[in-house]
């Protein structure tokens, strides 16, 4: 076989690159399989084929449109192959493949989708995970913005493994992994019109390592759920809602950076509203907590993990915070984006 | 974060809440109204009123920018943001307001209208520097607070003879609407609920100074606070303002001394009163007309007004009779006083101005406390 021609930095993406015939074999050839190579893609066959687990498949799938497509911290690539990983983890599974759709816009440099698809191949390589399929279309310029994508991922949860929202009960407490709103802050640090200077990175990490260690220690865990877009509010009135339960959180409790505090001080943001990419929330029987407290603070994805809360009876439907000032207040999810495009 | 953190303490906020504890005086009712909406957002974020004894009251006031701004206004913004010429710059909360028939300017964005969302007058200008073949028409609402960087805009667009600027002026004045407050029929009436004392918004009072208020004090025999937005700040103005009931005083009382002085920022002052000017009333949703309440730019600057450039037709919608915003905003009812409130009215489908942007007093009982709000509705 003779080595694929390699697409030149200063090309960009055309229609013809969409349109089925030889310029799509070779953005294929020289730009995907150069990066994401592994046996299921050089094979080239319409379906990926493979080995059953012995446990059950969990199985989700998830849109990629952030802008702006790089960011402090991970860009549209790795945060593709991260954000599906989540999910998997979130029912206990370990993920053993991923498949990549991509939308192109006509106009995108080459040499930006290749820095972005060899960024999805290290994060996936980096999580033990291969892309073993996927697809490409091109829309005319002005029709995407750039680059959309949506990966699909499967997983093996292993026997015993139970989570699910129903399983949580009154007197839970709630555990978060680490710093809430860091992935938002650094997203909006470099958005047109609002740009400013942070430390702050991207948190888009793996996490089903980490919840492979809690799982370990406490298998007796009740729920995960990764709070994404509308932030750790988000999450937790929905869970709220669905159990008819009621959720205190401490502000005291609940770690948030100086940065992401004076980021949100300053855009008038809630860091509860704001989105995380690489933290969860695990609901667990409280004598079960110092033990996964300990199992997630030994894993450096865990390593500021802390309870922020328990579950209470009532008032149900409804999450409130202690304020650090001695009050208390209803902590609400937003009735739109607070800012759009952040995943 | 140095500088905030000090003024979020909750071991101080224990201490001042046991001087107040100490001297609130038994059976007195101390009704005490923040005007601004800011403050009504601490309030509510921080849970201020669990530090409150039972006898002082928050009453919200109607200084929440977005919440005051007439469905007529709105609607004119829409039709300028229309044109296909234009591109209107707005800052992000007035967005999602529905205007008459519920169009707001997202809805006018989603129909193909050019709206951009800016963090200040400033990303307008340099959009209008950058677009030289497009009208950058910059939607100015609030109080003192944004009019001087409305003015810094305005200024450099006319040095620079930028021809593609133009401000759409809605800015609305403190001292205004207190008067018309403190003229209101219930305030007015004796033996009806009353305000017996105002927190003043601090930032406000950097642009304008505390004089102003001067006059509440001594002709509507009101003390005055004027108050910074932190917890702490809120906490001791209003134990500040008890302490004035208490001893039968009437003044006005500066707690922000770390940035407001008695004349404020006279430079920015200048800048305003070269562009702007009273309008001889405006309408402000809830309140209705009030007299020399607003500004409009100068007719010398005539060019650089969206309004006299575009000409939109005068509007003026009719509100929901049901809604009890005017009194909530008066201090005479509270959110629960309202059928509307949590059954039509939510902030996902706002009726009336309270509940239309977060700062207003309805979507703070709703987003805060509305588990309360509700029990004590039913």
């Amino acid at each position: 076989m003779s080595t694929p021609p390699r697409a030149t930095p200063a090309e960009r993406i055309e229609l013809a690159h969409g349109a089925g015939g030889r310029r799509m074999t070779e953005l294929i050839d020289g730009l995907f399989k150069r990066h994401l190579s592994n046996a299921w893609l050089e094979r080239g066959e319409d379906s990926a084929v493979l080995a059953r687990p012995d446990g059950r498949i969990a199985a989700t799938t998830d849109g990629y449109v952030i802008d702006p497509l790089v960011f402090p911290g991970g860009d549209i690539g790795s945060l593709a192959v991260h954000g599906t990983i989540n999910d998997l983890a979130m029912a206990g599974a370990r993920p053993f493949a991923l498949t990549a759709g991509f939308i192109l816009e006509e106009g995108l440099a080459l040499a930006e989708l290749d820095r972005i698809v060899a960024s999805m191949a290290a994060a996936a390589v980096a999580a033990g995970v291969a892309v073993v399929g996927g697809d490409t279309k091109v829309v005319e310029r002005g029709k995407g913005d750039g680059v959309f994508i949506t990966t699909t991922g499967v997983g093996e949860i292993p026997p015993g493994v139970e989570l699910g929202v129903e399983r949580i009960a009154v007197g839970d407490v709630v555990v978060v992994s680490g710093t809430v709103g860091d992935h938002g802050v650094a997203v909006m640090s470099r958005r047109a019109g609002i740009a400013f200077e942070t430390e702050i990175v991207s948190d888009s990490a793996p996490l089903h390592e980490l919840v492979a260690r809690m799982l370990q220690r406490v298998p007796g865990l009740h729920a995960l759920r990764d709070p994404t877009r509308g932030g750790l509010a988000a999450t937790l009135n929905e869970i709220a809602v669905a159990r008819g339960v009621g959720i205190t959180l401490r502000a005291d409790r609940l770690p948030v950076r100086d940065g992401v505090n004076a980021a949100c001080e300053l855009l008038g943001l809630d860091p509860l509203h704001v989105a995380n990419e690489g933290k969860l929330v695990a609901f667990c029987p409280p004598d079960a907590a110092e033990a996964l407290l300990a199992a997630m603070r030994a894993h450096p994805l865990g390593r500021d993990a802390a309870v922020a809360g328990t579950v209470a009876a009532g008032p149900p439907g409804l999450v409130e915070l202690e304020t650090g000032f001695g009050g208390r207040r209803v902590v609400d999810w937003l009735a739109g984006d607070q800012l759009p495009r952040i995943c | 974060m140095k500088y905030v953190d000090e003024f979020r303490d909750g071991r101080l906020a224990r201490v001042v809440r046991a001087q107040l504890e100490a001297e609130v005086e038994p059976r007195r009712s101390y009704r005490l109204m923040e005007f601004c909406g800011g403050h009504t957002h601490a309030i509510f974020r921080y849970g201020i009123q669990d530090l409150l004894p039972a006898g002082v009251q928050m009453v919200h006031g109607p200084g929440c920018p977005v919440c005051v701004l007439p469905v007529g206004r709105l609607d004119m913004a829409i039709e300028i943001a229309q044109r296909p010429e234009v591109i209107l710059c707005s800052y992000g909360d007035m967005l999602r307001v529905p205007g008459s028939g519920r169009r707001s300017l997202l809805k006018a964005k989603s129909e193909g209208a050019d709206v951009r969302m800016v963090y200040s007058a400033a990303d307008a200008l340099a959009l209008a520097r950058a677009e030289p073949d497009r009208e950058v028409v910059f939607f100015a609402i609030g109080f003192e607070t944004t009019t001087p960087p409305t003015a810094v805009a305005l200024r450099r667009a006319i040095d620079e003879e930028l021809s593609n600027f133009s401000v759409f002026c809605n800015h609305v004045l403190t001292p205004a609407a207190i008067t018309s407050i403190l003229e209101s029929p219930e305030a007015r009436e004796i033996g009806t609920v009353g305000i017996d004392g105002f927190l003043g918004p601090a930032h406000v009072s950097v642009v304008i100074g505390s004089q102003p208020y001067e006059s509440f004090a001594e002709e509507y025999r009101k003390p005055v606070v004027i108050a910074g937005f932190e917890p702490l700040d809120v906490l001791q103005s209003i134990l500040m303002l008890v302490r004035q009931l208490n001893d039968g005083r009437a003044c006005v009382e500066n707690q922000y001394t770390r940035a407001v002085s008695r004349h404020g920022n006279l430079r920015a002052q200048r800048l305003v009163s070269e562009l702007f000017e009273r309008r001889e009333d405006f309408e402000w949703r809830g309140l209705g007309r009030v007299p020399y309440s607003a500004l409009r730019i100068k007719d010398r600057f005539a060019a650089f007004d969206a309004e006299s450039r575009f000409a939109p037709a005068e509007r003026r919608a009719r509100e929901n009779r049901e809604c009890k915003c005017p009194q909530i905003l008066r201090g005479a009812a509270k959110p629960h006083d309202c059928k509307l409130f949590g059954t039509v009215c939510v902030p996902e489908n706002p009726i009336g101005s309270c509940m239309v942007s977060a700062e207003g007093a309805c979507a703070a009982y709703w987003t805060y406390r509305r588990h309360e709000t509700l029990s004590l509705k039913a």
